[in-house]
C-alpha cells in the first residue's frame, strides 16, 4: 500500500462487504418466499435482484424476502417500496427482475403490464 | 468477489462467547450449508454489539432482525424460516421491557435508536479479523489523508479544535496533551494506548480492542505523526486475551499492508506497534505506574510533574492516551473537528461510553452523545429497573467516583457537571442501584476494592484506606460506634490531600459521596444497630407478623437449623440465636408473614 489512491481502489473492491448493513434503505426490493414463491421460482428471481443491485453499484436499496403474501397463483411476487409508494409485480422471473431493476429502480418508471393488485 | 444477500452477524464478544455464541454460529452454518445457501448467506462474527446480557445475539440483514439468547437448537428455525422462507422467528425476537411488545428489528430498540455510535461505529459490525472490512468502512483514510494532506500541527489543531476530552478519567484536553508531546524536547518519542481498564465494571476498551482493532492501530499512527514518535506500546491487561490476540493479529495485517511499518503511504512517516500485557493491577492503570510497567519495573506511581509529555518511558516524551479517545480519533479526522465539537455540550464534546451493570433491565455498552441526562440514560436507553423495584442511586466513575441519587436523575452527564454533583465520568462505568441496596455495604465494597489494589509506596493511601476499610466493616457489622462518621470524614480528607497519585486521591470518595447523600443509613447502622435495605447479615433479623401467619409450619419445615418452632394453626415464632439468616423461610412462606428488618 503505497498511496492514497491504492487504498481507495481497494476500497471500491471490498465495499460490498460491509454494505448491507449499513443504514436504512432508500427503497426496498421484497421478494415472496413462502412455499408458493420457491416452488414458483422466487429463490432465482432473489438471487437476481441481488447479483443486479450489487454489480451495478446501486445506492440505497435493499433485497429482503418476506413470506407468503396469499396471491400464490401469481408467484413470485415482489414488492417493490419506495417511501410510502408501493408496487405489487407478480410472476417476476430473472428476466423480468433485471428490467425491473433497469427501468423501475434506476430509471423511477414502473412497468405496469407487470403489476397486480392484491 | 460473491455477493451475498444476506449477512447474520454473531456477536462475539467475550459475554457472548461465554454465553455460548460458538455453538451457535456452528449450527447456523450447519444449516446454511445443509440447505445449500452458502452462496447466498454469509456469517459474520463481530465484536460486542453492548446487549450483554441477552447473548448469543444475532443480527441478519439486511433487514436488521434482532434475535436474542439463541441457542443451537434455535439455529434450525432461523435459517428454515427467517433465511429461506423470509418469515421471523417471533419467539427469538427481543421483548421491550417497558412495553412488554415484540421489537422486530434493532432499530427499532430502544437501546439502540437512542446510541449515536462514534467510538464503537465498527464495534458488532464488522468482522474484526478480516482487514477488508475495516477498510471497506472507510479504514485507513484517515491516516492516508493525515499523512498526504496534513502536517503534525494541522492534526493537533484539529483535535484541540474537536474539543475531544480523555476518556481514561482524567478528562483532561486531548489536544493540548498532544501539543505538549509535540513540542516538548527529545531524540525519541513514543506514544502509548491505556488498555488496561482496572475499573470494575467497565469494558468498553476491551470490546473496542476486541471489535474494532484496526481503530486503535490507525489512530496511533496518526498520534504518532502528529506529536513525532516512530515507535508506540499498547499495555494491554493479561485478563483480556481475546483482545490481545486480536490486536496482535491486526497489527500483523497492518504490517503487510504497509499501515505499520517503513515509509507508510508513501510518506516519510514510519511506525511500529507492539503489545505489552500487564499483569493486571489497577495502579497500573495509572500513568506513570503504567509506563513503569512498560520500562519492566515495578508498577508504582511516581509524582507528577514531570508529565509523561515531558518525561515519559525511559526519559522520553511519551504520550498516552486511553482505548476510548482513540477512538474517536478517525472521525475527527475524517468528518471534521466542527461536525465532532457540535455533538455533546459546551465543554464535554463528542460522545461517551457508558458500561452499565447492576439493577437495569439493559445491561451492557451504550454509547450516547455527552450531556444526556441520568433518566434518559437509565430509563430511556437502558430500559429501567427490573422486578417492579425502584431506583436508588448509580454510581458513576466506578471505585474512584461517586453515587447520584434520584434528585440526580435530570442532570446532565458530562464530566463538568459529574464532579460538580461530587462524583466523576471516570471511564464510564454506571452501576444502577435500586431500593434493595443498602449503601454502606456499597461504600464497603468499594474501599475494599482499592485498598485491596493500594500499591503500597505511599502511607496515606496504604494505612489511611485500611483503617476506613475496619471502620466500614465495623458499621456494617453491627459494632459501629459514635464517631465512625467524624472518623471516616477526617481519614477520607487527609487521605485525599496527601496521597501520591489519583488512586489514594480518589478512593474515599464512594465514602464522601454515600455520607453525603445517605447519612441516615450510616447512623441507621450505627445508632440503631438496623440495616434499612436489609443486606448487612449482622444488622437483620426475620421476623414472623402475626396477623399474618396462617400456622402451615412449611417454615419450620425449611428452616436448616430448626430455629422455627411452634403449633400448626398457631402463629410460629423464630429463636434468634439459632436463626442462621439464610432466608429459606421467608423465600417459602406463601402468605408474606416473614420478614427481614
Ligand atoms: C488508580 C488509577 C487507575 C487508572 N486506570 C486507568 C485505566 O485503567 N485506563 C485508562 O485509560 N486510564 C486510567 N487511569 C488514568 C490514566 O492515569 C491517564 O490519565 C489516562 O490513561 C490518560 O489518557 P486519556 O487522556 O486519553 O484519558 C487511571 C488513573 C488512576 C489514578
Amino acid at each position: 500500500m503505497k498511496s492514497i489512491e491504492e487504498l481507495r481502489r481497494l476500497r471500491e473492491e471490498v465495499r460490498q462487504m460491509t454494505k448491507l448493513r449499513e443504514g436504512s434503505p432508500e427503497i426496498k426490493i421484497i421478494v415472496g418466499m413462502g412455499t408458493c414463491g420457491i416452488a414458483a421460482g422466487a429463490r432465482e428471481t432473489l438471487n437476481t435482484f441481488v447479483q443486479e443491485v450489487a454489480e451495478q453499484s446501486i445506492e440505497g436499496v435493499s433485497v429482503t424476502q418476506s413470506g407468503c403474501v396469499g396471491l400464490c397463483d401469481r408467484e413470485p411476487i415482489v414488492e417493490v417500496q419506495h417511501g410510502a409508494e408501493r408496487t405489487i409485480y407478480a410472476r417476476v422471473t430473472p428476466e423480468r427482475a433485471r428490467r425491473i431493476v433497469t427501468e423501475h429502480i434506476k430509471g423511477g418508471r414502473t412497468i405496469a403490464e407487470w403489476i397486480t393488485r392484491n | 468477489m460473491s455477493v451475498y444477500r444476506s449477512h447474520v452477524l454473531v456477536c462475539a464478544g467475550a459475554g457472548c462467547v461465554s454465553s455460548g455464541c460458538v455453538l451457535t454460529e456452528n449450527a447456523l452454518v450447519d444449516e446454511i450449508t445443509t440447505l445449500g445457501l452458502d452462496k447466498e448467506i454469509k456469517v459474520i462474527e463481530t465484536g460486542c454489539i453492548g446487549t450483554c446480557d441477552l447473548g448469543p445475539v444475532v443480527l441478519v440483514y439486511p433487514d436488521g432482525v434482532f434475535y436474542s439468547k439463541v441457542a443451537p437448537e434455535d439455529a434450525r428455525e432461523i435459517v428454515r424460516e427467517h433465511l429461506y422462507k423470509g418469515r421471523v422467528v417471533q419467539r427469538l425476537l427481543y421483548k421491550d421491557p417497558l412495553s412488554s411488545q415484540l421489537v422486530q428489528t434493532y432499530g427499532e430498540m430502544e437501546f439502540f435508536n437512542r446510541q449515536l455510535r462514534i467510538a464503537l461505529r465498527n464495534t458488532g459490525v464488522i468482522n474484526p479479523e478480516i482487514l477488508e472490512e475495516y477498510i471497506a468502512r472507510d479504514g485507513y483514510e484517515a491516516l492516508a489523508r493525515v499523512l498526504t494532506e496534513m502536517s503534525p500541527q494541522d492534526v493537533i489543531n484539529a483535535i484541540k479544535a474537536s474539543g475531544l476530552r480523555g476518556r481514561g478519567g482524567g478528562g483532561f484536553s486531548t489536544g493540548l496533551k498532544w501539543q505538549f508531546t509535540h513540542d516538548a524536547p527529545g531524540a525519541q518519542k513514543y506514544v502509548v494506548c491505556n488498555a488496561d481498564e482496572g475499573d470494575p465494571g467497565a469494558f468498553m476498551d476491551r470490546s473496542i480492542l476486541e471489535g474494532d482493532p484496526h481503530s486503535i492501530i490507525e489512530a496511533m499512527a496518526i498520534a504518532a505523526y502528529a506529536v513525532g514518535a516512530e515507535q508506540g506500546y499498547v499495555y494491554v491487561r493479561a485478563e483480556y486475551p481475546l483482545a490481545v490476540r486480536r490486536l496482535q493479529q491486526a497489527i500483523e495485517q497492518a504490517k503487510s499492508y504497509g499501515f505499520l511499518g517503513q515509509g507508510i503511504f508513501g510518506s516519510e512517516f514510519s511506525f511500529d506497534l507492539s503489545i505489552r500485557v500487564g499483569a493486571g493491577a489497577f495502579v497500573c492503570g495509572e500513568e506513570t505506574a503504567l509506563l513503569a510497567s512498560i520500562e519492566g519495573r515495578r508498577g508504582e506511581p511516581k509524582p507528577r510533574p514531570p508529565f509523561p509529555a515531558v518525561k515519559g518511558l525511559w526519559g522520553m516524551p511519551t504520550l498516552i492516551n486511553n482505548v476510548e479517545t482513540y477512538a474517536n480519533i478517525c472521525p475527527i479526522i475524517l468528518h471534521g473537528a466542527e461536525w465532532y465539537s457540535r455533538i455533546g455540550t459546551e465543554k464535554s464534546k463528542g460522545t461517551k461510553v457508558f458500561a452499565v451493570a447492576g439493577n437495569i433491565n439493559n445491561t451492557g455498552l451504550v454509547e450516547v452523545p455527552m450531556g444526556v441526562t441520568l433518566r434518559q440514560l437509565v430509563f430511556g436507553v437502558c430500559g429501567g429497573i427490573p422486578n417492579g423495584r425502584t431506583f436508588k442511586a448509580a454510581q458513576t466513575g466506578g471505585p474512584s467516583g461517586g453515587c447520584l441519587t434520584e434528585k440526580h436523575l435530570d442532570q446532565s452527564m458530562d464530566y463538568d457537571n459529574l464532579v460538580a454533583l461530587g462524583s466523576m465520568m471516570g471511564s464510564g462505568g454506571l452501576i444502577v442501584m435500586d431500593d434493595s441496596t443498602c449503601m454502606v455495604d456499597i461504600a464497603r465494597f468499594f474501599l475494599d476494592f482499592t485498598q485491596d489494589e493500594s500499591c503500597g509506596k505511599c502511607t496515606p493511601c496504604r494505612i489511611g484506606t485500611k483503617r476506613m476499610l475496619e471502620i466500614l466493616e465495623r458499621i456494617t457489622g453491627g459494632e459501629g460506634r459514635d464517631g465512625d462518621i467524624e472518623a471516616l470524614e477526617r481519614l477520607a480528607r487527609n487521605i485525599k490531600q496527601t496521597s501520591l497519585c489519583g488512586l489514594g486521591q480518589s478512593a474515599p470518595n464512594p465514602v464522601l459521596s454515600t455520607l453525603e447523600h445517605f447519612r441516615d443509613e450510616y447512623q441507621a447502622h450505627i445508632r440503631d444497630k438496623r440495616c434499612p435495605a436489609g443486606v448487612c447479615q449482622s444488622l437483620v433479623s426475620f421476623r414472623i407478623l402475626a396477623d399474618k401467619c396462617r400456622g402451615c409450619g412449611l417454615c419450620a419445615r425449611v428452616c436448616p437449623t430448626a430455629a422455627i418452632s411452634g403449633k400448626p394453626r398457631e402463629t410460629y415464632v423464630i429463636a434468634r440465636n439459632d436463626c442462621v439468616k439464610c432466608g429459606a423461610c421467608m423465600d417459602k412462606c406463601p402468605f408474606g408473614a416473614v420478614i427481614r428488618a
